[in-house]
């Protein structure tokens, strides 16, 4: 019977061998990917199981976390006044994971970025938990509240740049909401949520229009056209543009007129801005053609998927057009759509000479022992129009806030540069317009420190041209007056 | 027959007991669950727990008292068999103490903190224990029951049938007061005491009487009965108690033993057909089933489907790495439902990782080829096929539960022997290895001479 039996022996032996190469398989070959699972519960323990690093604002904290003591989720984030920066961080929330900044810059804040493996490893040597970094932003406190204060309950946007560096210094978006309602994993959380998610909530309180909206720029477009037009040679600040008013629209028997009875006829390119006439600048974009509006909309940011700051912003777009669509476009009232941050680049590469820096939001990423991981470095994304052109666009400006529609983003001793805009929507205007302002105001060596570029949708009573320089611009204002009070 | 070569233990001059080995490796048995148990409050609490004295005194009682019946009743015992029992039984308590420490499986719906049960149980087990090896003079004497043991485990296996089903799975009996008893592990044994006695008795005509075909000896067809009507047995456990483990098990024990007792390769494959006809045709109409193999194939899918154990289980391996969380600090709560019980493996392989495992693994490979090792030196054929058949149960038992738990194989319900939580699990495991212990003291006995019984080796046929 024993060669049966050294048989089952062996068989018996091969079984145990089965389950040894099974074991190593899935403890070994296959752990990592179990391990790092998304649904594996040990990852979002693990995850939350230390204090997150957090999102810095003039050297103070938006952020923190707080101790539940309850549940496998030990630490969930708080917000200070999540809902004025909910725009700049994102959300982090235990049940609904986490987008923006938040999402962005998940390894430093958590510290599991590769770039921190010397610090865990000391941790780990050390017996000390694991540390998140923090995310040192551009944004600046003063402006931030006074984007977000004159929003106030008003539906809108405020993006603010530095022209000089593409540092954004405001981001502001109304309604907002705040993510440390929904920062948990309980019931409450979730009824938060939900009550903020677009079914249930029409005011959408969780788009970040700032970043991710787009509408139709209206006349703030204008200053767009005036560069092309300057750029091409074809016209001048101070030249006559020989427009007639009306204009009749190319290839269309549809007569452009302008608002209220301003001298827009044969005005010249600073007239124009000054009054926002719609004809000068429909004629000047028919004439410089589609593909010309194209060129200079794309140098000036339009048509980029990827305008990463470093949360990725919505397509603005200058789209091909027909003739009549083309020289609407002019005017910022055809198929072209901007984000509040891309007029804001309008008005920066124009205050900044010409040179358009690319915008960001993230200076440095700092380890948990304060070291720099990451380092931004302002660079220049594009020069749509020369230093010269730009100039003669910032008295234009200049003239639109000195006596033109802007005039109450005057602030006493600064100059000031802008364009009022108000976008019609609906058949015949039947919608409430946007009221756009697009503005940058100078500093005391003369060089541009701030732009600004506000969006409200406007209300009932203010349909007329006259609704950007009424609602928005004393936004504007607000903004880049403390900006330059910070800067004193 | 001739014990030649590697097979040492049965030779002339006698042996030196072990005894004292055994003691040494016993130490290491307690040893070790007490610095574990120490190693699972220093992670839970930062401080030893105030049960380890107590815990570690239980153990080395339960271990001298086993050692000392060993030492007076089985003195040639194999000395490998008592430590690697005592140590997994040991680690068995330590990993439920330590899941006990955790509140989301230990409520009181899942009856609260299971490891003082489990305590007493396995005091109760090494009770029968030595109860068996003082009273079971001669592990002969079994054979002579071989048919009451047939009625037995008859009985056992159909019992449950008569009670309600828990977790989709009819292998518990209810006795109120009491609690539940799964049958199916004291059938496991009493099932193995009557095949050795049958297959002792026809194993000359299963194994002549038979007709060649294309290589292979077809047995005639009465000889078949038995098998048919084992096979028939294991379906309707599968069918009536959708309990698939126990059913593979009865039918593998069946098959080895057959194999063993014949010497004939045809049975094997007569068994591995008729299991897989019997396994397909089940399966092909029993949900239960069904889904447990689906649950097998993409565990994944299983765990968005709301049938969270396999993947969880997985998990729990993969994040014990290499060389686990350590005691106390994995999550292998997140198993859920039964993590102390059948899914107790997926803890060893979190907290202890693959080193452990695998050493956990080797203790019971280890386990079952000492007693394989005992059926070698066994000199009666009764003793033979009885280890055998206990050992290569075990052997069956452990790869079906962890190869279940770690995804090799569909999971079926079935206690890891000794560690997993489960009083009739723990009680007829002890049953198990004194029996084995039994037959093993006989093997190495320094007898004078065989027992004058009709000894296997000289009726044994020349292949013709």
């Amino acid at each position: 019977m024993n060669k049966p039996l050294r048989r089952i022996a062996m068989f018996c032996g091969l079984l145990v061998l089965a389950l040894l190469v099974r074991d190593n398989w899935i403890q070994l070959v296959q752990a990592d990917e179990l391990k790092t699972d998304p649904k594996n519960r040990r990852v979002a323990i693990e995850r939350y199981s230390q204090p997150r690093g957090n999102i810095i604002v003039d050297g103070k904290s938006i952020t923190g976390s707080t101790d539940t003591k309850s549940g496998d989720f030990r630490y969930k984030r708080t917000y200070k006044n999540g809902p004025m920066w909910s725009p700049v961080t994102g959300y982090a929330s235990q049940a609904f994971g986490a987008n923006q900044l938040e999402a962005l810059n998940d390894g430093i804040l958590t510290g599991d970025d590769d770039r921190l493996f010397f610090n865990r490893t000391i941790d780990m040597l050390t017996g000390k938990p694991q540390k998140g970094g923090n995310v040192v932003t551009t944004l600046n406190a003063k402006a931030q509240k006074a984007a977000f204060d004159g929003l106030g309950d008003k539906k809108g946007a405020v993006a603010a740049i530095n022209p000089k560096t593409g540092a954004i210094l405001a981001l502001a978006s109304t309604p907002s909401y705040d993510p440390s309602s929904f920062a948990g994993n309980g019931d409450s959380d979730t009824a938060q949520w939900s009550k903020l998610q677009k079914q249930e909530n029409e005011d959408e309180p969780m788009l970040n229009r700032a970043l991710r909206q787009t509408y139709p720029p209206g006349s703030t477009y204008k200053v767009v056209t005036a560069a092309a037009g300057l750029e091409s040679g074809e016209y001048d600040l101070d030249k006559a543009t020989d427009t007639p008013d009306p204009y009749k629209l190319p290839d269309s028997q549809t007569k452009l007129g302008n608002e209220g009875s301003p001298p827009c006829k044969n005005a010249t390119v600073r007239t124009a801005l000054q009054y926002s006439c719609n004809t000068v600048f429909a004629k000047m974009s028919n004439e410089l053609g589609n593909e010309e509006m194209i060129d200079m909309s794309e140098k000036f940011g339009f048509n980029d998927k990827e305008l990463d700051t470093p949360v990725r912003a919505a397509e603005s777009v200058y789209p091909e057009d027909n003739k009549p669509q083309n020289a609407m476009a002019g005017i910022g009232q055809a198929s072209n759509r901007a984000t509040p941050l891309q007029m804001a680049m309008v008005s920066s590469a124009v205050a900044n000479n010409g040179s358009l820096m690319k915008p960001y939001m993230v200076d440095q990423l700092v380890a948990p022992n304060l070291n720099v991981v990451e380092q931004h470095k302002p660079t220049e994304m594009s020069k749509p129009v020369s230093s010269e052109n730009a100039q003669k666009l910032q008295q234009g400006m200049e003239t639109v806030v000195e006596k033109g529609t802007g005039t109450s983003a005057q602030i006493p001793g600064v100059t000031v540069g802008g364009k009022t805009g108000t976008a019609q929507r609906g058949v015949d205007n039947s919608e409430n317009p946007y009221a756009w302002f697009i503005s940058y105001a100078k500093g005391e060596d003369g060089s541009a420190d701030v732009a600004v570029a506000v969006v409200i949708e406007g209300s009932d009573a203010l349909r007329s041209d006259i609704a950007g320089g009424k609602l928005a611009a004393p936004v504007a204002k607000g903004v880049m007056k403390a900006v330059l009070e910070g800067e004193r | 027959m001739t014990n030649t070569g590697s097979n040492t233990t049965v030779s002339p001059g006698g042996l030196p007991s072990r005894r004292n080995t055994e003691m040494a490796m016993l130490i290491f048995a307690v040893l070790i669950p007490v610095f574990a148990y120490a190693n699972v409050g220093l992670a839970k609490d930062g401080a030893l727990p105030a049960g380890m004295l107590g815990y570690g005194l239980g153990l080395g009682l339960l271990a001298g008292v086993a050692h000392i019946v060993v030492r007076r009743w089985a003195p040639y015992a194999d000395p490998l068999m008592l430590p690697i029992a005592t140590l997994l039984n040991g680690l068995g308590l330590v990993l439920i103490w330590r899941l006990d420490q955790e509140p989301s499986i230990t409520t009181d719906q899942t009856g609260g903190a299971a490891a003082p049960s489990q305590l007493m149980w396995s005091t109760l087990a090494v009770a029968l224990f030595a109860g068996v090896l003082v009273f079971l003079k001669d592990h002969r004497v079994l054979q002579r029951y071989t048919y009451i043991s047939m009625a037995t485990a008859l009985i056992l296996l159909a019992l449950p049938i008569f009670f309600p089903a828990k977790n989709g799975a009819k292998i518990w009996i209810t006795i109120p007061g009491v609690g539940s008893l799964q049958p199916g592990e004291f059938a496991k044994i009493i099932l193995a005491v009557f095949f050795a006695g049958y297959l002792m008795v026809k194993r000359d005509a299963l194994a002549l009487a038979s007709r060649r075909f294309m290589g292979l000896y077809l047995p005639r067809g009465r000889d078949l009965g038995p098998i048919i009507a084992i096979w028939a047995l294991s379906l309707m456990i599968l069918v009536f108690e959708t309990d698939l483990g126990t059913s593979l098990l009865f039918f593998g024990l069946f098959v080895v033993m057959l194999y063993v007792a014949t010497e004939r390769t045809s049975w094997i494959v007569f068994g591995l057909t008729l299991s897989v006809v019997g396994a397909v045709a089940v399966a092909s109409f029993e949900p239960h089933v069904q889904s447990r193999v689906q649950d097998w194939l993409d565990p994944m899918q299983a765990f968005k489907d709301g049938s969270e154990q396999p993947a969880q289980a997985l998990w729990a391996f993969g994040s014990g790495g290499v060389l686990g969380s350590g005691l106390g600090q994995g999550f292998s709560r997140l198993i859920g439902f039964a993590a102390k019980s059948d899914y107790i493996f997926g803890t060893v392989g979190e907290e202890l990782g693959l080193t452990g495992t695998m050493a956990i693994l080797l203790m019971y490979g280890l386990l079952i080829e000492r007693g394989i090792r005992t059926s070698l030196a066994a000199r009666d054929p009764f003793g033979k096929l009885l280890s055998v058949g206990l050992s290569s149960a075990l052997g069956l038992q452990v790869f079906i539960v962890a190869g279940g738990v770690m995804g090799l194989i569909p999971l079926t319900g079935m206690t890891l022997p000794f560690m997993a939580q489960g009083g009739s699990s723990v009680v007829a495991n002890w049953a198990l290895v004194a029996i084995l212990l039994k037959i093993s003291d006989t093997a190495r006995r320094p007898a004078p001479a065989p027992a004058p019984s009709p000894d296997a080796e000289m009726t044994q046929v020349v292949r013709p």
